[in-house]
């Protein structure tokens, strides 16, 4: 079943057209990365799926319906959930008040806490630092935070916006680790890499963007054989 | 080991008691002056407004210069109503009060009813079926004429609202308040004239917000400062309208209702209900909009409309306080509101800490107490060196404190509560390989 897809999408910043024309789709339960090059388009790609952006051409269907016109608060709503590139912790708030941001559009007080529960479980960490400033904790510690934020509003969607951003390898290989066990959970996940190996390890498809357009796409294994992709992204 | 916590809301209202039946026992015992009994009543009256712009500036990220606006419209706003109960200058005991109640209920209608209607929604329907017709620009100025239309109509429904709302509010609150004993007309009067000056304060900073929140931080700061100017020049000019307000003269004959009961009262109800507001969902959704807006849009967090809710809220502070702060001296002059005052308040809560409630309510005090308290220091003949003495003093805490007095942090009760314990275990320092394997043993 498809639960995104994106349909010729055009989006520009004032005259500088960011995508041109890209389209490609997420499947429930699916890991799907996108790589790149800076400037690619990708995080542009995320941020209008998220409703940041509007575009000016093309269309994104999220089980079925438009969202393109949709508001960033209905886009949450309705199940997509975005981790934002350089975590953009809210830094003088608690741990335990990032989190209960994350849940900004659900009522639910026990639910709010079983999802808080369910965090803590995916990252300990968080909560030995609930009561510490997001702006205090550790790089990894704060991709940490940025992602249980986003799984609290219970997303069936989470884009992830470059989390090996500026992160120590033995960091980068645990939050893979633990993106794979949030796809187990069953929330399936779009991500955004500039590490490219590390991002077609665990997707089970992927799409390369140069400068606004798809150059390739099929599912990462042969996307990590192909050649022409060892030589630009994998080195 | 678990050490025996006293709950802090206890410590918080055992010192609150103390200040206020401190400040009772001085006044009643005679140990100080009306002067100083005013001064202390001033302390608590910048500090409700103080924390209104903290709430504005410091828990929103908006600057504002105009605070000072909302607060002269509190100030007016409420004057009128008790000297009219006073004075009947508008005929009747009630007649200022009927009036603008009217006048704040045709308002809100006229603003649900536009919010209802959805105009921009109106207007694409009615551009796009006479697009069939027309050419396309002739069918979106014909779109926006329909909607303009309409505008006007709500606006006209909502003036005769006012109006019929009018001829019934004046006969029965004559009634009320000439049946009332004046012991109870008399409070009941001041409350709603506290109110009223909030309320109005609160309508306006909600249309200004309206019309000017989209604007960035610092051009947000200088248009807000064309308001506060703007109402500074209505007021000097204000007899041309209302005679009664007196203009560049200076209003009097308002009664000098306002006591440290009810000034220290506003002050704590108004602080516990922002403390509240700001330990809630939308409070913290208004301090995530302070420090990323874009990450708090990502949350689902409608940015436009919290900044809204705080700017409104912040004027309803700005207004109650000028209401209390007319009923002080009984005497309001224009150039109580003037741009200079203005900066009062944002240098209480930068000074204080920006985004923390103790710090304004204790450098509120602090300011008071510094200004008035250097003008018995000081030999005579040198008072007015306090001008030089105090920015002194002001630009030292600064270079010391950069962040203020308290920076974001609170006391007592007005801090975050704790966490909730849960057992959900803690595994060993070791980072890696602990937290995947927990939760994947979860499902």
């Amino acid at each position: 079943m498809q639960l995104l897809q994106v349909d010729n999408l055009h989006v520009a910043y004032g005259a500088i057209r960011a995508i041109q024309g890209i389209s490609f789709h997420v499947d429930a339960g699916e890991i799907v990365t996108l790589i790149g090059a800076n400037g690619a388009g990708k995080s542009t790609s995320l941020r209008t799926i998220s409703g940041l952006l509007r575009p000016y051409r093309g269309d994104i269907l999220y089980q079925g319906e438009s969202i393109v016109r949709t508001s960033p608060e209905r886009i949450v709503k309705a199940g997509i959930s975005q981790v934002p590139e350089g975590r953009q912790i809210f830094s003088t708030l608690t741990v335990m008040e990032n989190l209960q941001m994350g849940a900004y559009t659900r009522r639910d007080p026990q639910e709010i806490e079983s999802s808080m529960q369910r965090v803590f479980r995916s990252f300990p960490r968080l909560q030995e630092r609930q009561s510490q400033l997001g702006g205090t904790l550790s790089g990894g510690e704060q991709q940490m935070l940025a992602m249980g934020r986003g799984l609290m509003s219970m997303p069936r969607l989470l884009l992830l916006d470059e989390p090996s951003m500026g992160l120590a390898p033995i960091l980068v290989d645990e939050i893979f680790e633990i993106i794979k066990a949030i796809n187990a959970q069953g929330t399936s996940i779009l991500l955004v890499e500039q590490n490219a190996a590390m991002a077609l390890s665990i997707a089970d498809r992927a799409y390369v963007l140069e400068t606004g357009r798809i150059v390739l796409e099929g599912d990462a294994k042969s996307v990590l054989r192909n050649p022409q992709i060892r030589e630009a992204y994998l080195g | 080991m678990k050490r025996l916590q006293v709950p802090s809301w206890i410590t918080t209202l055992a010192v609150a008691l103390l200040a206020f039946f401190g400040v009772w026992y001085a006044k009643q015992g005679g140990h100080i002056s009306v002067y100083w009994y005013q001064v202390v009543q001033l302390a608590a009256i910048t500090a409700i407004s103080a924390l209104g712009l903290n709430l504005i500036y410091g828990f929103n990220g908006q600057f504002s210069l105009g605070h000072i606006g909302f607060y002269a419209i509190g100030a007016y706003g409420s004057a009128l109503i008790t000297k009219d109960y006073v004075t009947k200058w508008s005929g009747s005991q009630t007649g200022a009060l009927a009036w603008m109640l009217a006048g704040q209920i045709g308002l809100v209608f006229a603003l649900v009813l536009i919010n209802k209607l959805g105009l921009p929604v109106v207007k694409k329907r009615i551009s796009s079926s006479l697009s069939e017709h027309l050419a396309p620009h002739e069918a979106n100025t014909l779109g926006t004429l329909a909607v303009l239309l309409i505008s006007a109509a709500s606006l006209a429904a909502s003036v005769a609202v006012a109006l019929g709302l009018h001829a019934l509010l004046a006969p029965a609150l004559e009634t009320i308040i000439s049946s009332l004993p004046e012991g109870a007309s008399r409070p009941l009067i001041f409350a709603l004239a506290l109110i009223n000056g909030g309320s109005i304060a609160a309508l306006v900073s909600y249309l200004v917000g309206l019309a000017l929140l989209r604007l960035g931080s610092d051009y947000f700061g200088i248009a807000t400062l064309g308001f506060a100017v703007m109402v500074y020049t209505a007021l000097q000019n204000s007899d041309l309208v209302i005679e009664t307000m007196k203009g560049a003269r200076g209003m009097v004959g308002i009664p000098p209702w306002s006591t440290w009961p009810w000034v220290a009262g506003g002050l704590v109800l108004l602080a516990i209900v922002m403390r509240n507001m700001l330990r809630s969902s939308h409070g913290r959704a208004m301090i995530s909009v302070r420090e990323d807006e874009i990450a708090s849009q990502s949350m689902g967090v409608d940015v436009t409309q919290l900044k809204n809710l705080a700017f409104t809220m912040g004027g309803f502070y700005a207004g109650v306080a000028g209401a209390l702060y007319a009923h002080l001296y009984g005497f309001l002059h224009p150039s109580s509101f003037s741009m200079i005052k203005g900066f009062d308040p944002l240098i209480i809560i930068v000074f204080g800490g920006l985004g923390s409630m103790t710090g304004t309510i204790l450098a509120s005090v602090m300011f008071a107490l510094v200004i008035e308290g250097l003008r018995v220091i000081l030999p005579q003949g040198f008072e007015d060196w306090r001008f030089v003495i105090y920015p002194i003093i002001l630009l030292l805490i600064m270079l010391l404190r950069p962040s203020g007095l308290l920076g974001t942090s609170e006391w007592g009760w007005l801090r975050a509560p704790l966490p909730p314990e849960r057992d959900i275990p803690v595994p060993n320092r070791s980072l890696r390989g602990s937290a995947v394997s927990a939760s994947s043993e979860e499902e």
